[in-house]
């Protein structure tokens, strides 16, 4: 048991990156499920329905269809490169969510356990120098296929990503000067103002201390930079179907492009994890703290949510939707019921509850803006990143500086 | 033998192989790659310092902006593998036993000199970027607002090399 | 902790091999990369010197020369774009005539 306990430092953050790989990879997959059917909602149509109830098996279909799939590897190819691309973007992908908080300090059997696999004091620089790579899997991916498509593609989207960095780096030193710290748990921390929970966070800026100030200037910049940064729709036209053939991945098959694409669906993840931290609150409750009865809405979503579960899957006809689905209802209501009954257990999880909230919110909005806009051409995206983001990023500093240094004195 | 030792130990032999690496690729891609691995390591190398925000400067704009430009002009010119030299066969056998002779005279001068350098242990604090900015915008605000005026000069010089001649 | 000598000679070696590199690469790219491995060796030092000393002017230093390093590479790099395309070569052995 001693020898447990001394080597907790080593095993406790083992133990969570496991955690934490095991529901991010899985988080990836159910995205693509989500984009698929919102998409085609959008669309008026119904998206994947025919594998398993409402299309819930695709990604697992999806994922063997990867596993099987032939690995070609393609002739005068650059082989450190080629096969460094896709682990690097994977890699770098990953890595950033390491820094991430996913809810306060919780409590358990005694001890502290901290909600994040490594809590330093520059996580946000530690997101931004990953960030920063991450312009190499891209960049090398172009040049290593010997294919000019590619080429193009990837040195196309690697000059989106550097100019859209600026942008991005910029937007978020106002949140900075506010909070005084790079600290993303300090971030959170300074706008948990106790008497008027949501406007508390940055986007409204009535931080407890008094020193904060509207960052939505600052939030749209971000956001906007980050999709370009992510290279999604409306800032794709480096990977479009129709424009590049598809771009810097032309080349890649099976597991490499599998990989790529579980780096993309992960830095949508993180970018959408520090738009909540940066702005919106991380773990914060949009409720006045002195609202206790609040603490009660996950169970009030789970268990409706459940029944609605069980009820869906009575529809069913085969063994899948007849017993799996009202066996995942009868889950999830029981965990509702448990959280009314174990109000340790309520408190715990209530942080994290809203993180995701928010969260998926987020990236809800990222699917949204993929079924809706059109793309950008390339040098109107280039203006728009130069010539209007990055003048507007730096008013932002300014105005917030010197707002921060109005209310100090 | 401490952890901290370790680690250093590591990142030092990471960023060795990394600068020798450089030398002996042929094709300057590859060069760059190793390169971007000697940033990475000398960046851990300030975290074990304690110097955290140069370390993220040092990834962030040495190893995120300054070598993807490399990569980019490598890219853009195409640049292919090195061709064969012709140089002396004096050159290559006096040239590198005397480089790393410099090399080893300079080291055995530093591990020497270990009296003389003002003595306080190295306390392993960490350098909050507070004291790094109240320095650079107090005693060293006169070259601060320099190199922001270098840069402007870079871009300019940058935006006309790259003009066309019309 | 890890003595100031071991950055040092550490420091001395990097700068030696950038030293090796500019001397023997003939690809003008690699030859500019040694001249930023030496930089990445000084800035080494002063790193290790204002941890031992315990004053931080040392890194503000290193923040200095990463800008001039940046500086550098952009109108270095733009410069070799224009040479190379002139002369339809990235050897330096190549660039041996004063006119163009």
């Amino acid at each position: 048991m001693s020898l447990l306990t001394q080597y907790a430092f080593l095993i406790v953050p083992i133990v969570k990156v496991a955690v934490l790989i095991l529901i991010v990879l899985t988080v990836d997959a159910y995205l693509t499920w989500i984009e698929r059917k919102v998409v085609a909602h959008i669309q008026s149509r119904w998206g994947p329905h025919r594998v398993g109830p409402h299309g819930l098996l695709q990604p697992l279909a999806d994922g063997v269809k990867f596993i099987f799939k032939e690995d070609p590897l393609p002739a005068n190819v650059d082989k450190v490169a080629y096969f460094l691309a896709p682990f690097l973007a994977l890699m770098l992908a990953l890595t950033s969510l390491a820094v991430i908080p996913f809810g306060p300090d919780i409590p358990v059997l005694g001890h502290r356990l901290t909600l994040s696999v490594a809590d330093v004091n520059i996580s946000l620089l530690v997101l931004f120098s990953i960030t920063a790579l991450a312009v190499y899997g891209v960049a090398l991916a172009g040049w290593a296929s010997n294919n000019k498509y590619s080429l193009l593609g990837g040195l196309r989207s690697s000059a989106q990503m550097i100019s859209y960095e600026l942008a991005l780096t910029l937007s978020v030193v106002g949140v900075l000067l506010v909070a005084g710290s790079f600290s993303l748990r300090e971030i959170i921390e300074h706008q948990a103002n106790g008497h008027l929970g949501l406007l508390g966070w940055n986007i409204f800026g009535f931080t407890k201390d008094g020193v904060g100030f509207t960052q939505i200037i600052g939030f749209f910049c971000f956001y906007i930079a980050a999709i370009a940064e992510t290279n999604r729709v409306p800032f794709d036209l480096p990977e479009a179907e129709s424009e590049l053939v598809a771009g810097f991945h032309t080349e890649y098959a099976s597991m490499k492009f599998a990989m790529f694409f579980i780096a993309e669906y992960t830095s949508m993840i993180t970018i959408s994890c520090l738009a909540t931290i940066l702005f919106f609150g991380g773990w914060l409750s949009p409720f006045p703290a002195s609202w206790t009865l609040t603490h009660y809405v996950p169970s009030l979503l789970l268990i409706p949510l459940g029944l609605w579960v069980i009820f869906d899957g009575l529809r069913y006809e085969n063994i899948f939707g007849r017993i799996v689905l009202p066996g995942v209802g009868v889950v999830l209501a029981a965990i509702g019921a448990g959280l009314i009954v174990f109000p340790a257990v309520n408190d715990a999880i209530q942080g994290v509850f809203w993180f995701l909230t928010k969260v998926f919110t987020f990236l809800f909005i990222y699917v949204w803006m993929r079924g809706t806009l059109p793309r950008f051409r390339y040098d109107q995206l280039m203006s728009f990143g130069w010539k209007f983001l990055l003048p507007v990023s730096i008013a932002n500093v300014v105005l917030t500086s010197a707002v921060v240094l109005w209310r100090m004195h | 033998m401490t952890g901290a030792l370790v680690i250093f130990f590591a990142l030092a032999a990471l960023a060795v192989v990394g600068s020798v690496s450089l030398i002996l690729q042929r094709e300057p891609i590859h060069s760059a790659l190793s390169l971007i691995v000697v940033m990475v390591a000398l960046a851990g190398l300030y975290l074990l310092m304690g110097a955290e925000f140069v370390a993220a400067v040092q990834i962030i704009v040495y190893g995120g902006a300054i070598m993807v430009l490399f990569v980019f002009v490598i890219m853009l010119l195409n640049a292919g593998e090195e061709e064969r030299t012709n140089f002396s066969k004096l050159a290559t056998f006096a040239g590198i036993p005397l480089a790393l002779a410099v090399t080893g005279f300079i080291a055995a001068a530093i591990a020497h000199s270990s009296a003389s350098l003002p003595a306080p242990e190295p306390s392993g604090a960490l350098t909050s970027t507070k004291t790094l900015s109240m320095l650079l915008f107090s005693d060293f605000v006169y070259p601060f607002e320099l190199t922001s005026f270098l840069i402007l000069v870079a871009i300019l010089g940058a935006i006309v090399l790259a003009q066309r001649e019309n | 902790m890890v003595p100031t000598n071991y950055y040092l000679i550490l420091s001395a070696i990097l700068f030696g091999l950038g030293i090796v590199a500019f001397v023997f690469k003939r690809n003008v790219i690699a030859i500019f990369m040694a001249i930023e491995l030496m930089l990445n060796a000084v800035n080494l030092a002063f790193v290790a010197f204002s941890q031992s000393f315990g004053k931080v002017d040392g890194e503000v230093f290193v923040l200095f020369v990463i800008v001039v390093a940046a500086a550098e590479a952009t109108v270095g790099l733009g410069i070799i774009i224009l040479t190379a395309r002139n002369r339809r070569s990235l050897n330096v052995e190549r660039v041996d005539l004063l006119k163009l």
